[in-house]
């Protein structure tokens, strides 16, 4: 057997798109079954039930999906309550979500329909990156059919009247931010809002909100079908269920596959990704989860479990399981100086910290990259580092902060060698090439 | 942040086909009463899609349609990145993924195809028919190095390969999206080793189940 995870305990069975996506093939394989008795349930009983699974949010932040749901107020009142899907996949590695929306997307429309009676929603919005053109038609296909088979809408044949209604983005990764996403749900820039008040006390339209991730709302059917006590079987407590996993970079077979929580990071990488290009021992660093977790080493790579608490310990975050392989001869600094320009390019621009560190710490990073800078500037660019995380509004700044200090924490001295290098090559030092811009 | 400005030659008038309109109503239905503004997204999409760019006329038509202040759909048009503010190719808006996945895996050769072929970045190629530009993440990681043709993905590519894309677009055909590799979606090169279980979909699983767990009857 390949990996840790049975065929029979996989949630998504369609993953790869090599079968049926429409609603009869989705049917067969299990999707849909049940979910009237279901929702002949309290909403209380489904929030409990999905705490007692230990579901954390699969977008990242590992906040209980649960618990959240019960932050939403217990009675509706003249403000309808709304569930946002969100579906703006944009981080540096993740390319799982797209996989759901293209070729799962049954799940995810069934998953609405409960989590919004969990949360006494009647509407719900998919928000969806631009991009992601061809996974939208795919996904609109999928609501068809389910508006069609009366599965949801109104009057339909669950009894809880739902319209679910799928919205997109402009291409910018900083709407994947729950408050940010909610600015461009309502037709504007994608700036993130401040907490208090949190979403499900004013979000969209001012009305209660709850966002959450798309693999998040995908799982909760079948949690519901199998048991709590079944999906809270995988991984280890408090790291519990299934998850989809991505891998990329230096990978032989770069893949998305479902596994189980707190798989260890090697038997995903050579049990489903191939292994490393070159063999294990070419491996050089991991991003493990989306371009903002810091990376770690091979040494570390050894050793850890791909859940939220283990990568912890290694001061990095399981983040959404995406993977980026760097192998020996790949050029880390210039890596991560691409990532720094990418958070640069992202950033909204709102809060000072982050518009303008974002983009000097690119700065620095290309200079580190090509070895001109100088050898203070490792610590100045640190000690930016440090100032620009944790004081924006959202998480932006922290993002662009992680990578970079990940990289000085194991690779400092690869830096050093490199900017000696260039002077030693010069015989002068040139100093700053790249202006401001 | 990136920097976005409307280009100076902008076209007198502009006007929503009848396509257009029908699609726009649609999605301004989606949203509740009086919350219109909410479609300016998807409606610029549609705009794009009716003309190939975004022009200042038509930034004003979308601001008349949907209710709203000329600098509120000026300030979305200009944030959002996949809103092209100039004339792109007519036969191709190509944009190469550049983020570090692809990167890793040889998106920067991509790029050298687009500078020989189409010329500098961010540019209408001399004959009017391409245009090209690298993008940030496109989100198809594990298919790296992709880019992304007319709005479809194109996955797994060497420059050979991405040659005779743009050579088939040149000639006015639209080549299939996806991998161009042995490999299905994102599953691995040489088939997928998971999911091979039948009674996955031999129809065990539409059968009548009990939902566990469930509260006792009072």
């Amino acid at each position: 057997m390949v990996g840790i995870l049975e065929d029979k305990d996989r949630i998504f069975t369609n993953i790869y798109g090599l079968q049926d996506r429409g609603l009869e093939g989705a049917k067969k394989r299990g999707t849909w079954n049940g979910t009237a008795d279901i929702l002949k349930q309290t909403p209380e009983w489904i929030c409990e039930q999905i705490k007692n699974s230990g579901l954390r949010g699969r977008g990242g932040g590992g906040f209980g999906t649960g618990l959240k749901w019960t932050f939403m107020p217990k009675q509706e009142s003249e403000r309808p309550h709304y569930l946002v899907i969100n579906a703006d996949e944009s981080e540096p590695g993740a390319c799982k979500d797209r996989e759901i929306l293209r070729n799962d997307a049954h799940l995810l429309v069934e998953g609405a329909l409960i989590a919004s009676y969990a949360i006494r929603a009647h509407t719900a919005y998919i928000y969806i990156r631009g991009e992601y053109v061809y996974e939208r038609e795919r996904l609109e296909a999928a609501i068809k059919e389910a508006y069609e088979a009366r599965l949801i809408g109104k009057g339909n044949v669950h009894g809880w009247d739902f319209d679910l209604h799928v919205t997109h983005g402009g291409g910018a990764y900083i709407c994947g931010d729950e408050t940010a996403l909610m600015e461009s749900l309502e037709g504007k820039k994608g700036q993130p809002r401040l907490k208090p008040p949190f979403p499900a006390g004013a979000g969209i339209y001012g009305c209660p909100t709850t966002i959450n991730n798309v693999e998040s709302i995908s799982v909760v059917g079948t949690i519901l079908r199998r048991g709590a006590d079944w999906f809270a079987g995988f991984g280890r407590p408090n790291n519990t269920g299934t998850k989809l996993m991505a891998g990329s970079g230096h990978l032989n077979r770069p893949c998305v596959v479902e596994e189980t929580m707190g798989i260890p990071m090697r038997t995903l990488i050579e049990d489903h990704f191939g292994g490393v290009r070159g063999g294990w021992g070419n491996l050089k660093a991991v991003i493990p989860g989306g371009a903002s977790t810091p990376m770690i080493t091979r040494e570390q790579a050894e050793t850890a479990l791909m859940d939220f608490d283990h990568l912890r310990e290694y001061k990095s975050m399981l983040g959404t399981a995406t993977m980026i392989v760097f192998d020996n001869d790949a050029d880390l600094v210039k890596g991560i100086a691409r990532i720094s320009y990418f958070f640069k390019h992202e950033s909204c621009g709102q809060c000072t910290p982050c518009r303008e560190g974002t983009g000097w710490m690119w700065r620095v990073m290309e200079r580190m990259a090509s070895g001109e800078a100088e050898m203070r500037e490792i610590d100045l660019l640190l000690d930016v580092a440090s100032q620009v995380e944790g004081h924006t509004i959202c998480g932006l700044g922290d993002a662009a902060a992680w990578p970079i200090q990940g990289l000085f924490r194991h690779f400092r001295h690869e830096v050093e060698d490199r900017i000696n290098a260039y002077r030693a090559a010069r015989g002068v030092y040139a100093g700053a090439a790249i202006a401001a811009e | 942040m990136a920097v976005r400005r409307l280009a100076a030659d902008q076209p007198e008038s502009f006007a929503f086909s009848a396509e257009t309109l029908k699609q726009a109503q649609w999605w301004i239905a989606k949203y509740p009463q009086g919350r219109q503004q909410s479609a300016v997204i998807p409606i610029l999409w549609l705009v794009q899609k009716q003309e190939g760019w975004v022009c200042e006329p038509a930034i004003r038509a979308v601001a008349q349609m949907l209710g709203m202040p000329v600098i509120r759909v000026l300030e979305v048009a200009t944030f959002y990145t996949m809103f092209m503010l100039e004339p792109v190719g007519s036969k191709a808006l190509v944009q190469v993924c550049g983020t570090t996945p692809c990167m890793l895996r040889g998106s920067g050769e991509l790029i050298a195809v687009c500078e020989r072929r189409i010329g500098q970045r961010d540019h209408l190629s001399k004959d009017g028919q391409f245009y090209w530009q690298e993008v940030e993440c496109m989100g198809a990681c594990s298919n790296a190095p992709m880019a992304a043709i007319n709005d479809y993905y194109y996955e797994d590519l060497t420059p050979e390969v991405f040659e005779g894309l743009l050579d088939d677009f040149a000639a006015g055909t639209r080549p299939e999206p996806g991998s161009a590799v042995e490999r299905v979606n994102s599953a691995p090169e040489g088939g997928a080793q998971v999911l091979t279980d039948p009674k996955l979909y031999d129809g065990s699983k539409a059968k009548k189940i009990k939902i566990p767990n469930l509260p006792e009857p009072a």
